[in-house]
């Protein structure tokens, strides 16, 4: 059963990731992500990570991919793009990237395979009470960092976004 | 080979995670459109994400879920200061083509 749905999860999210590289217009290719983004929740869910779903539906495809639709929606990308989006993914342009993708993944299969390992995961809960008394115990330092981090890309995308930027230059 | 009696297989999960982060390779050697490069590499976080909350799960320990988080606060930043250059790009430029944005010829 918990294997059952961790396989249909994984076709789920490589198949919408897949649809998601390949799409012309970029909001459909943000709602594939979306998806991709929800099965993994689901087996985040069944890897014993409840705290890690809620988080990755709450902030990952609530906040972040809401932030990728709203620039997307304000750039105003409209018919032309996707012609345009046409003229750039050429035909061709796809089998030399996945050859290379192929010859690192049979590398990194042959790494798995010489490890033999025969774990496996019941998918024992570890629960939001654990995972908060890690955070403010052996991680509280990267924490504080952390929050250095958020406060250095809050400033970096209000400078970034001003739009007296452009103005400034040519003056 | 493994009978799957009830548990996920470590190595299945870290096979999947093997695929995502390829397809996100793929993703960014393919498009020249930014806003599909980053796209590509939330995909590629997703896919350490996984193998952190595999990890952690097997091990019985938090510091999986704990990685993960960190993972989170990287990509809302990364994700705020990149878009920011994508909405400067498209106004300098007037396109969102990546190759446009090489002016220092490096």
């Amino acid at each position: 059963m918990l294997y059952g749905l961790f396989i249909a999860s994984c076709g789920i999210a490589i198949g919408s990731a897949l649809m998601a590289i390949t799409r012309l217009n970029a909001s459909h290719a943000l709602i594939y992500l979306v998806i991709t983004l929800l099965s993994l929740a689901v087996i985040f869910f069944l890897l014993g990570a409840p705290f890690a779903a809620a988080l990755q539906i709450v902030i990952y495809a609530g906040a972040i991919v809401v932030l990728f639709l709203f620039v997307v929606m304000m750039l105003n990308l409209g018919r032309r793009s996707v012609e345009r989006e046409r003229q750039w993914l050429l035909p061709g342009i796809w089998v030399i990237p996945s050859i290379l993708a192929g010859a690192l993944f049979v590398i990194l299969g042959i790494a798995l395979i010489g490890v033999e390992n025969q774990a496996v995961i019941d998918g024992e809960m570890i629960g939001p009470r654990r995972v908060g008394a890690a955070l403010v115990g052996p991680y509280v330092l990267a924490v504080e960092l952390a929050g250095v981090l958020l406060l250095a890309g809050l400033v970096g995308a209000y400078h970034l976004g001003r739009r007296y930027l452009d103005e400034r230059r040519e003056r | 080979m493994m009978d799957a009696t009830g548990g996920i297989p470590l190595e299945h999960v870290i096979w999947f995670a093997i695929t995502l982060f390829l397809i996100g390779v793929v993703g960014i050697l393919i498009r020249r459109n930014v806003i599909f490069i980053l796209l590509s590499l939330e995909l590629m976080m997703n896919a350490a994400a996984v193998v952190f909350i595999a990890a952690g799960a097997f091990h019985d320990q938090a510091d999986g879920q704990v990685m993960f988080m960190f993972i989170l606060a990287l990509a809302a930043a990364e994700v705020a200061v990149a878009l920011g250059l994508v909405v400067q790009l498209s106004r300098r430029f007037k396109t969102l083509d990546i190759d446009a944005a090489s002016e220092m010829t490096g």
